[in-house]
């Protein structure tokens, strides 16, 4: 083994192979730029090949994607902390949407309205979650190394405790009348709940200053009608203004170390477990944070259903992205909601002009959630089993 | 296990009084017996006893509530047999098992579309099944090969993303058969297609008998307890063939394996295949024992329940033999099929029995999963 | 051991003597009577051992001696806790100490230079050097939420890593990252960063110079001079006995689990060294006679040019011939390639070379062709090679039978879907177990619940089964109890005497070489160097063992 490694240092590569770089270093650069986002690019030119077979108007299309940035920008960079960490892919954040539905619940029930019932909603999440996530850290604390598979039935379980809640006991065990959000029998909750008491809270917040409301001409092009929801960018920015700075703490450092090797991290004197349930602790928080914002844009709640896809497609935009199990960047999340949205919003009208199908069009953007996912994971896993192969034979 | 080191060694070095010594004789005991059960089996054995003694108590119809548990243990046992040779391979659960399943599928529908009925309709279904799903498995082999140590997550989500695929083709699949199709439009397959005119019920009705005592009366599905009970049959003897044996070689310890001139590769493709056929004989026999073909989002989670089944039977990520597959099939698909009415009865008049059956359904099978994908490994 | 406060008594009367100046009169460190057991399996006994600080003490022994368990409980390892702790005291600068983890022994100033790099790839070697020990800021969050908040201060921690690097004149960026680096860096890294911590008053070397090139090599054990004449306390674990020549003060030898010797390097010498690493004075018991004598004229064997790609254990073009019927031994230093040898015949490793058995050649890399060609492997890897832990142990004695010979199987037109023949497997089991003594409830027990030497039996079943010509054994004897030893050994030589077997056994006991086998060869840096008798002098197997042996020699 030590024969084999080439005794020369890090930093002074020797002049034949620099004279040799230097030519090839302009096509070498933008190969590499390519290769490192090759993901994003692709997923780029699908859409831009969507948009023009669907022929859809480019102001309809950005009016729509600024709605959809600010409700899905949050839930998706909640996912960024445990990447960090070393646990991959979060699928347990629908714990964490599950914690904001039920605070969202309560604040209802009580009529607690506009900004401040957002407010309220998002303060009584943080316990529920933050209760939740820890108990998500127990679990996939002792699956490590299965951290994806087992968050991900850890969903699906936490789905039937839920509606075990909400369903049968809330009436029934739990005291709570309120004809409004409750099946005529005063059992359970009714499947869909309106939220026209926070409806837009977030999103508006700040329509005192400026309604966000866009629609001039440039020139004799058209711009709008457009709606920002200045509030909620507002929020998100915070957010990934606050995980940069996470991760130039101290405890950004622990998690880093643990996210590369465990093993390592613990000789360094750096406890794992603890470490992994901040992270997960804080990305549930996020999660039922980035459910309200979800929710409040989309203005009614599917009790039980609401919940289920929130981790597929939040995980899907982030490796649309680029981001893979192990690296994942503020970008990544941006980038991917951008994409991924303007594939969810051209497929099925695209599937309707290409075939005469619109349903096509549903359940390929459907099939375009669970593929991107397959495939990034296969590629992570087969990735990974090349590394360590190339390890073991010392190279 | 865990359980029952951590307690002995807690106590062994205090010096103990001879009370203590009892006691912890007492909870190694029963750390043993646990060990030797499982919990997840114990947990829903009690719960099933719990539920025939309601029912009892209740005087509802016993006979009907076993003989539908008999024909749903009948209907799901070969897709929770097919996790036999993945496991034992070593490549894990099949999350994957949509993949064989779409495979069967597809030779129901085409087997439908020629207006076959019958066991003409039902083996012609199996027969179209066969190829695709070798074609199929071995594509999936291939895959999970690269991806080795991360099968699970990669086969849930392959097979996600294949019947999402999959919807697109019953869209646009080149059938004709009007009632088959949409009614508006003139194309796109059913979301579901009813057998009872081609082969519904084929293998449930073949030789079946009631069993008469007094009031109580059950219908036992011969056929379908036959065909299952056969390729129990077929697979216990495959694990004691040579290449049985190998495989298994394969999966307990690779090195093993390897250093006894196994080709593990080609082990690995086997398991992986035969667990895909399976799959696909193991729908054309759910869908003729249910009367209708589910297509689009219906197999997405079809895994699950066969997944949770063979755990709750005692099998673990590394193991699992044949006798688990017909103890959990039996405990788990019981359990499901006479909660709904138990708790109905139960619960008679108040409006919380509907959802209580699905949502005991969903706690049940993902705490069995959660449970094998919490237990450390050991080696 | 009395004997040893003997020793250290002697030795620091004639150190003080001497007037040594830069090691000080009291003991950094002081183990005494560490013993440890893991599983019922004793593997440290009794051991004491003490540091000055400024001295470099090396800690030689096999593997299996017992170095790292000795140093995974001075460094707290969750491995010693969670199997029972250990007896014994560990005591630093005259205080008892207790250290429960890795944290508490760097607190109390232990650092340890890892045999396997503890670098953090995707990191700079100023963050692997901060590790946990980062230089932060105070910041409004931090004085909410407490210290875990505040942001690093990098150029600071920057700074501090430039300063360890250049006490080690190692002119790289800290801001580099790890990855790129070539091996020798990263262990400069990981004494930079022992370095910087500033208590630090004990560093722990386990193997460094295992991965690096001689040059390399040299200038590490430079950089540990220099930071011994600065005060600190050095133990070097080794098994290249030049390096221990060369810089160490004193000198502590394991074997088994037990000091074996202690001694200043101005007494030691490398062959006597080797000696005391692996031999064992014993009686060479009169074992049964043969028909016949092997000789050169019936090669069972012939091997040539073989080269073996087994990490650690690389076998670099060796030669060598097995005489038809005789038990021969491979021995040698840990790292020198012996273990290679059996590893590359029977395809467990990547191999090139010329194998020819009875006239035919035995394609390499191919375990199966191996098999059929008549030959067996008892692995020295028991649990990882040797076993189905989770089977009984009837199917693992005739496995690997059925797979490459289809024998146990009954009659049918395809041999890949002929069925087991249990009753026959039952019995040739009982029978094993019933000739080798194997100690269980029965047939159908699962192996992971018997003890080492029974498993190791079942092992030898396996490979008995097999009714091989030539029986490969690495390591018999490893990790098994004193009586049991014994027994296998006495298997092999039954299987030799009454079944004609011939035996190749590859061992780091020196002594149970010397015990059983007729011609013992010796490994050094891939190649034979030599092939001894039995009843060769200590003096000469340690010579040859420390690659001093003048030419190879043949015995006959």
């Amino acid at each position: 083994m030590p024969e084999k490694v080439p005794a020369q240092s890090a930093n002074t590569p020797n002049a034949q192979t620099q004279a040799h770089a230097h030519a090839h270093v302009n096509t070498k650069k933008i190969g590499a730029v390519l290769g490192k986002n090759s993901v994003p690019i692709f997923f780029l030119l699908l859409s831009i090949g969507g948009i023009i077979a669907a022929g859809l108007d480019i102001n309809y299309l950005i009016n729509e994607l600024l709605g959809r940035l600010g409700r899905n920008s949050f839930l998706v960079l909640s996912l960024l902390i445990p990447i960090i960490a070393g646990l991959g892919l979060n699928f347990g954040i629908v714990v964490g949407a599950m914690a904001g539905q039920a605070a969202l619940i309560i604040t209802t029930h009580y009529g607690w309205t506009g900004l401040g019932g957002f407010g309220l909603a998002a303060l009584i999440s943080v316990p529920i979650a933050m209760v939740l996530g820890w108990l998500t850290a127990l679990v996939l604390n002792k699956a490590k190394g299965r951290e994806m598979v087992t968050g991900m039935i850890l969903g699906f379980f936490a789905n039937g405790v839920y509606q075990l809640v909400f369903l049968v006991l809330l009436g029934w065990v739990i005291p709570m009348k309120n004809p409004a959000i409750m099946l005529p029998s005063g059992i359970g909750l009714k499947n869909t709940i309106d939220l026209f008491d926070i409806s837009y809270a977030l999103d508006r917040g700040l329509d005192f200053i400026w309604d966000g409301f866009i629609m001039t001409e440039v020139g004799s092009i058209p711009i709008g009608p457009w709606r920002i929801p200045i509030l909620t960018l507002v929020v998100t920015a915070l957010l990934a203004w606050a995980i940069s700075f996470l991760i130039r703490t101290r405890l950004g450092q622990q998690m880093r170390a643990v996210g590369q090797d465990m093993h390592i991290a613990e000789v360094a004197g750096i406890n794992v477990n603890r470490t992994r349930t901040v992270a997960l602790v804080i990305s549930t928080v996020l999660a039922a944070w980035g459910q309200l914002i979800f929710l409040q844009n989309i203005g009614t709640m599917n009790t039980y259903n609401s919940h289920e896809q929130v981790g597929t497609f939040a995980i899907a935009a982030l490796l649309v992205g680029g981001a893979t199990t192990r690296k994942a960047t503020i970008w990544n999340a941006i980038v991917g909601v951008l994409l991924f949205h303007t594939l969810f919003i051209v497929s099925p009208l695209a599937g309707q002009k290409l075939l005469g199908i619109p349903q096509v069009g549903e359940y390929f953007r459907v099939f375009l959630a669970y593929g991107v996912i397959a495939v990034a994971l296969a590629l992570h896993a087969w990735q990974a089993k090349v590394k360590s192969n190339k390890e073991l034979r010392g190279e | 296990m865990s359980n029952a080191n951590t307690n002995a060694n807690a106590n062994a070095p205090t010096p103990a009084s001879s009370g203590r010594v009892a006691e912890n004789r007492i909870i190694k005991a029963v750390a043993n017996f646990l060990e030797w059960y499982g919990v997840p089996r114990l947990i829903i054995t009690c719960f099933l006893l719990a539920l025939l003694i309601l029912a009892v108590i209740y005087r509802m119809d016993l006979g009907s509530l076993l003989g539908d548990s008999l024909k749903r243990v009948g209907m799901n046992g070969l897709l929770v047999l097919a996790m036999v040779p993945t496991i034992t391979c070593g490549a894990g659960l099949n999350f994957g098992l949509p993949v064989g399943i779409i495979c069967g599928l597809v030779g129901g529908v085409f087997s439908m579309s020629m207006n076959l009925t019958g066991f003409t309709g039902f083996f012609v279904a199996i027969l179209l099944a066969l190829p695709l799903s070798v074609i199929a498995g071995w594509l999936y082999a291939k895959l999970l090969e690269k991806v080795a140590g991360q099968e699970m997550m990669v086969g849930t989500y392959v097979g996600f993303s294949v019947v999402a695929g999959m919807a697109i083709f019953w869209l646009t699949a080149p059938i004709k058969n009007p009632s088959m199709i949409f009614a508006i439009g003139g194309q796109g397959l059913r979301y579901t297609l009813t057998l009872y005119d081609y082969y519904a019920g084929v293998l449930n009705n073949f030789l079946a008998f009631n069993i008469v005592i007094g009031n109580f009366a059950m219908t036992i599905p011969t056929g379908l307890l036959l065909f299952f009970g056969f390729f129990c049959v077929l697979m216990y003897l495959f694990f004691r063939s040579r290449t049985g044996l190998a495989m298994l070689a394969v999966g307990s310890n690779p090195e093993y394996a390897a250093s006894s001139g196994i080709n593990i590769r080609k082990m690995r493709y086997t398991g992986v295949i035969m667990s895909t056929v399976l799959g696909a004989i193991g729908i054309i026999v759910y869908a003729q024992s249910y009367g209708f073909l589910q297509l689009y989002n219906a197999p997405l989670y079809m895994a699950f329940p066969a997944i949770a089944a063979i755990l709750i039977g005692g099998a673990t990520l590394r193991k699992a033999t044949i006798s688990q597959v017909i103890i959990g099939s039996i405990l788990f698909f019981t359990l499901l099929t006479t909660a709904l009415p138990v708790v109905q009865t139960v619960l008679d008049g108040s409006e919380v029995g509907g959802g209580i059956s699905e949502i005991a359904r969903m706690i049940i099978q993902n705490g069995a999963i959660l449970y094998a994908l919490t237990r450390v490994g050991r080696r | 051991m009395p004997g040893t406060l003997f020793y250290n008594l002697h030795i620091r009367i004639r150190l003080v003597l001497r007037g040594e100046k830069a090691m000080s009169d009291s003991f950094v460190l002081e183990l005494k009577g560490i013993t440890k057991a893991y599983f019922g399996t004793t593997v440290l006994k009794d051991v004491n051992l003490s540091v000055r600080p400024g001295e470099i003490h090396a800690l030689v022994g096999e593997n299996g001696a017992g170095k790292s368990t000795l140093m995974n409980i001075l460094f707290g390892m969750p491995v010693i806790h969670e199997t029972g702790g250990f007896d014994g005291e560990v005591m630093l600068d005259g205080e008892s100490v207790r250290i429960e983890s890795p944290r508490r022994a760097m607190e109390l100033g232990i650092g340890m230079v890892h045999q396997e790099f503890m670098l953090l790839p995707g990191f700079t070697i100023t963050e692997n050097i901060k590790l946990n020990r980062e230089i932060t800021r105070k910041n409004v969050v931090s004085r909410v939420l407490g210290a875990k908040m505040e942001t690093l201060n990098v150029p600071a921690m920057r700074k501090d890593a430039r300063a360890a690097l250049e006490k080690l004149s190692l002119s790289v960026d800290e801001w580099a990252p790890v990855a790129g680096l070539p091996v020798g860096y990263k262990q400069f890294v990981e004494i930079a960063r022992e370095i910087d911590k500033k208590n630090i008053k004990l560093l722990v070397f386990d193997e460094p110079t295992a991965v690096l090139t001689e040059s390399e090599a040299e200038y590490l054990l430079d950089a540990m001079r220099r930071l011994a004449a600065e005060g600190i306390a050095i133990l070097f674990i080794t098994h290249r006995l030049d390096e221990v020549m060369s810089i160490s003060h004193n000198i502590t030898i394991l074997r088994d689990g037990e000091i074996v010797a202690q001694m200043p390097k101005d007494e030691a010498k490398i062959e006597r060294i080797a000696e005391l690493m692996v031999g064992r004075k014993i009686e060479r018991a009169k074992l049964p006679p043969r028909g016949f004598e092997p000789s050169d004229s019936e090669i069972a064997l012939s091997i040539s040019d073989l080269r073996v790609e087994m990490p650690g254990e690389r076998v670099k073009g060796l030669n060598l011939r097995v005489r038809k019927g005789e038990i021969l031994g491979i021995g040698g230093l840990a790292g020198h390639g012996k273990v290679g040898i059996a590893n590359g015949v029977m395809g467990m490793y990547p191999a090139m070379g010329e194998v020819v058995k009875g006239g035919m050649d035995v394609p390499l890399n191919d375990s199966k062709a191996a098999l059929q060609a008549q030959m067996a492997f008892v692995s020295e890897d028991r649990r990882g090679v040797g076993l189905l832990l989770d089977e009984s142990i009837e199917m693992n004695i005739v496995l690997t039978s059925m797979q490459a010979q289809n024998k146990f199987l009954y009659k049918g037109p395809l041999n890949s879907l002929r069925l087991q023949n249990g009753k026959r497997i039952r019995s040739h089991a009982l029978k094993m177990i019933k000739d080798l003594d194997i100690r269980c409830t029965g047939p159908m027990q699962l192996v992971r619940r018997l003890s080492g030497g029974n498993q190791q039996k079942v092992c030898i079943a396996r490979a008995f089964t097999l009714e091989p010509e030539v029986l490969w054994v690495s390591e018999p004897t490893r990790g098994i109890d004193v009586g049991a030893k014994q027994l296998v050994l006495d298997l092999l030589v039954e299987f030799n005497r009454t079944h004609g077997m011939t035996v190749v056994m590859t061992s780091s006991e020196l002594a149970e070489l010397r015990k059983i086998c007729d011609r013992i060869a010796i490994v050094y840096e891939g190649k034979v160097v030599g092939i001894l008798p039995p009843d060769a002098s200590d003096v000469e197997y340690g010579l040859m063992m420390a690659g001093k042996a003048g030419n190879v020699k043949e015995v006959g």
